[in-house]
């Protein structure tokens, strides 16, 4: 095998496809409009990345990555909010210089915990460290109390019900249910005209490269195999001498902190950030889009989120009434016939046929070996 | 809403057949604006909207789908009554308006994006939609930047005005000032209990009602309480209703909350017959949910009620039901809806174009002499000129009107003294 410590070489293949597609088929194709909802969907292709790392590989379902991905986007989106507050944008205001919704809200002056926001140095620390640490504090309460499974997937839950009453709550401070709107500019720099949108998307389109660097490397380590072995047989790990905790916590808080990254890229490619992406109901939804793309493969996971979302926006725009069926349908009609999603559709059809194909051109590949067993499925 | 069944029901022949005659006596509500010369389209759309020589695009962008769709049924409904109204008598400038549904699915990011949809992909004219505040914020910077036109239809919490928006709806102190003085003088009011959902709306209004109870009115505000939004418990302040016995209770509970509120409120021997309380926030599609047996007596503050008397309601209402089925109630944010194509035709016309900024400009001093409400006219701030009315809601779950102001209320979104 030419395995490095990235990715072997269909993996290469895969990666290079998705790089094409990405950067150089949807910006050829699309309009600026249709790119800028990729960019959206992109977004929770991060959240994605991140589930497959926590609960493909290492078996923890976390019901709760809205938390994180709202954590992220709320960092992102106060920082943002901040710069729109100029003193001359809010002269209407009762206290120009804040936040419209404080001074909805009778608050006169910008909170504490508001201030560093105004440096974007501390933005992006705080959109990095703050779900992480966050994840950090539940994953050890968690883990090392030996809570997993089921019981996990139901705390991380109420976790997301609790975010959400607490910024609907505390509507002063976090802009309530109508959420942070009318974001403008970053750094001074206008990122609502098209120009703009184009390239906030390549930017992302580079972060989630790198976090698929990042997902590819855990993969291929050792780290990656103790989580797949976690995920068998947990306690063969225990009696082996590793501290299965901690490997729980790790995992779990790379997902979080990938979830947070694609939060921060939502509120700066939509302008806008709410409570409607951080309860429960958003959350299962990013569960659904790694199961649709295949819970075990990581560009898997990507393609699932742009198949679904994809899907999500045509219907609606097609049927307006109707629509929630259909993506109902297709969610079922996914989960009963291919339960590996489409990374499994992939291995146990095509892949095995592209492999015979190029097997019988050419009849002793180099350094490749039989591709038969050239491991089928881009899962493990 | 309950009769989804019957609308589905009615053939598109006989819905066409139907609409022709709901649309005949509007024809003689607005005889100057039938039969116009349809100008050239390079000459009335020069900024590359979606107006062809016979048709002209706008989007409809409410919830058909999620927790809002039982509210924002109505206005689609009302929307789509008035554009088929509007094309019977010959449309818009000579052409017709053709309309593009879009769900937000009471899903405020989705709205955003089915607005910019349908202003960038389907250069739409004009977009009747949103309806609750969340979804107005997050669509308007969209409106702003892409210089979109948005009928709002819903009453709101004010604190707004744009270029790009008419808000159709009544803004606080429009639907708040002139009811509070009603029941002051009417029933000697002095202390008042208020109870809201906690967002923006209720929160807002309810600082406007304070200022206005405590220097206006010189009376005394005894509670105020939020509740969130679906939140079904409330025994808690009941009790402390009991207690301090208020002259007046002034609800602006939300949605399906109302149900609860209502029962228990009823349950726990509260007699609205003897407890004046005055809601903000229950039209006749929430007394469907409530139940009229459950909220008789209570005074509703609306600029419309479906029972008002006057010559342009008794062919709206009519031809609603015969659109939508004879067993659907049409509230006070169905109607404001209904404005909304209307109140746009007029300012094309008034214009003579489908351009945004034109439209923008042309808006104030528009008048609409066939509102069902009676008579509408734009503001300088895009809000509409009209009537406070209140009501006390009955049995069969329609309302009584009781008092309305004698002339039209001024809307002002940034009141002076209530901020």
């Amino acid at each position: 095998m030419t395995d490095n410590r990235f990715f072997n070489r269909s993996e290469l293949i895969g990666i290079l496809v998705l790089a094409v597609f990405l950067v150089v088929v949807l910006p050829l194709t699309l309009d600026v409009f249709r790119l800028n909802l990729v960019a959206k969907y992109l977004t929770y292709a991060f959240v994605a990345l991140g589930l497959v790392i926590c609960w493909g590989y290492g078996g923890i379902l976390s019901l709760g990555q809205g938390v994180f991905f709202g954590l992220g986007g709320y960092c992102m989106a106060m920082f943002l909010k901040l710069e729109a507050s100029s003193v001359e944008n809010t002269k209407i205001q009762s206290t120009p210089g804040i936040p419209d919704f404080m001074d909805w809200n009778q608050i006169t002056a910008l909170p504490f915990f508001w201030k560093p926001f105004n440096s974007l140095t501390f933005t992006i620390a705080a959109i990095i460290l703050v779900p992480g640490i966050f994840a950090l504090i539940i994953g050890t309460a968690m883990f090392k109390r030996r809570v997993g499974g089921t019981y996990f997937a139901i705390i991380t839950q109420a976790v997301a019900a609790i975010m959400t009453i607490l910024i609907v709550g505390q509507q002063g401070y976090t802009g309530g249910i109508n959420g942070m709107t009318d974001l403008r500019t970053l750094k001074g720099w206008d990122i609502r005209p098209d120009h703009a949108k184009i390239v906030l998307y390549f930017f992302e389109v580079g972060c989630l490269f790198a976090c698929i660097m990042i997902a590819q490397f855990i993969r291929h380590s050792k780290l990656g195999r103790i989580l797949v072995a976690m995920r068998e047989k947990e306690d063969r790990v225990r009696f082996s001498g590793y501290s299965v905790a901690n490997f729980k916590i790790f995992a779990f808080c790379i997902a979080a902190v990938f979830a947070a990254i694609g939060g921060a890229m939502f509120a700066l490619n939509v302008g806008f950030m709410s409570p409607s992406f951080v309860g429960i109901v958003p959350s299962i939804e990013m569960v659904i889009y790694t199961a649709v793309g295949g819970r075990l493969s990581i560009l898997g996971a990507i393609y699932g989120t742009l198949l679904v979302n994809f899907a999500k926006t045509s219907l609606s725009e097609t049927f307006p009434e109707l629509w929630l069926f259909g993506l109902g349908g297709l969610f079922i009609a996914v989960v009963l016939a291919f339960p590996n999603g489409l990374a499994g559709i992939w291995g146990d059809y095509v892949q095995p046929r592209i492999d015979r194909l190029i097997a019988s051109r050419k009849s002793k590949p180099d350094g490749w070996t039989d591709s038969s067993v050239a491991d089928g499925a881009p899962a493990e | 809403m309950s009769d989804e069944a019957n609308k589905g029901l009615l053939s598109p022949l006989r819905r066409k057949l139907l609409m022709g005659m709901a649309a005949v006596p509007a024809i003689t509500m607005l005889p100057r604006a039938s039969f116009a010369q349809a100008p050239a389209t390079s000459a009335v759309n020069t900024t590359g909207l979606a107006v062809t020589d016979t048709e002209v695009t706008v989007g409809i962008l409410h919830s058909a789908t999620g927790t809002m769709a039982i509210s924002e049924t109505g206005s689609i409904e009302a929307e789509k009554l008035a554009i088929e109204q509007i094309n019977a008598m010959g449309g818009v400038l000579g052409r017709k308006i053709k309309f593009i549904q879009e769900d937000g699915a009471s899903d405020w990011p989705t709205f955003a994006e089915k607005a910019k949809k349908l202003l960038v992909n389907d250069k739409v004219a004009a977009i009747m939609g949103c309806w609750t505040s969340a979804s107005r914020k997050a669509v308007l910077p969209v409106m702003e930047q892409y210089n979109g036109m948005l009928y709002y239809p819903t009453f709101y919490e004010g604190l707004e005005q744009s270029k790009n928006v008419i808000y159709t709806g009544q803004e606080a102190t429009q639907q708040i000032l002139a009811g509070l003085n009603w029941i002051a003088k009417e029933k000697g009011a002095k202390t008042f209990f208020f109870i809201g959902s906690d967002y923006i709306w209720p929160r807002t209004s309810n600082k406007i009602a304070r200022k206005h109870v405590e220097n206006v009115l010189k009376g005394k505000v005894v509670g105020e309480e939020y509740y969130a939004l679906g939140s079904t418990q409330f025994n808690s302040v009941i009790n402390k209703i009991k207690l301090t016995k208020p002259d007046v209770i002034f609800t602006d509970v939300v949605g399906g909350s109302n149900v609860a509120f209502y029962k228990q409120l009823k349950a726990a021997g509260i007699d609205l017959a003897k407890q004046p309380l005055l809601t903000i926030s229950v039209t006749e599609d929430e007394i469907d949910g409530i139940g009229g047996e459950n909220i008789a007596g209570a005074y509703a503050c609306m600029k419309y009620f479906q029972s008002l008397d006057n010559p342009n309601n008794k062919t709206f209402v009519p031809a609603f039901k015969k659109m939508w089925g004879e067993k659907t109630v049409i509230g006070d944010v169905t109607q404001a809806a209904y404005l909304g194509p209307w109140l746009w035709k007029l300012t094309v016309e008034k214009a003579g174009s489908f351009d945004v900024d034109k439209i923008a400009a042309a808006s104030p001093g528009v008048e609409f002499k066939g509102a069902p409400e009676g008579y509408v006219r734009i503001h300088e701030n895009h809000h509409l000129w009209s009537k406070t009315r209140v009501g006390r809601a009955k049995l069969d779950g329609q309302f009584e009107l009781i008092y309305e102001t004698a002339d039209l209320v001024e809307p002002d979104p940034f009141p002076k003294g209530y901020q």
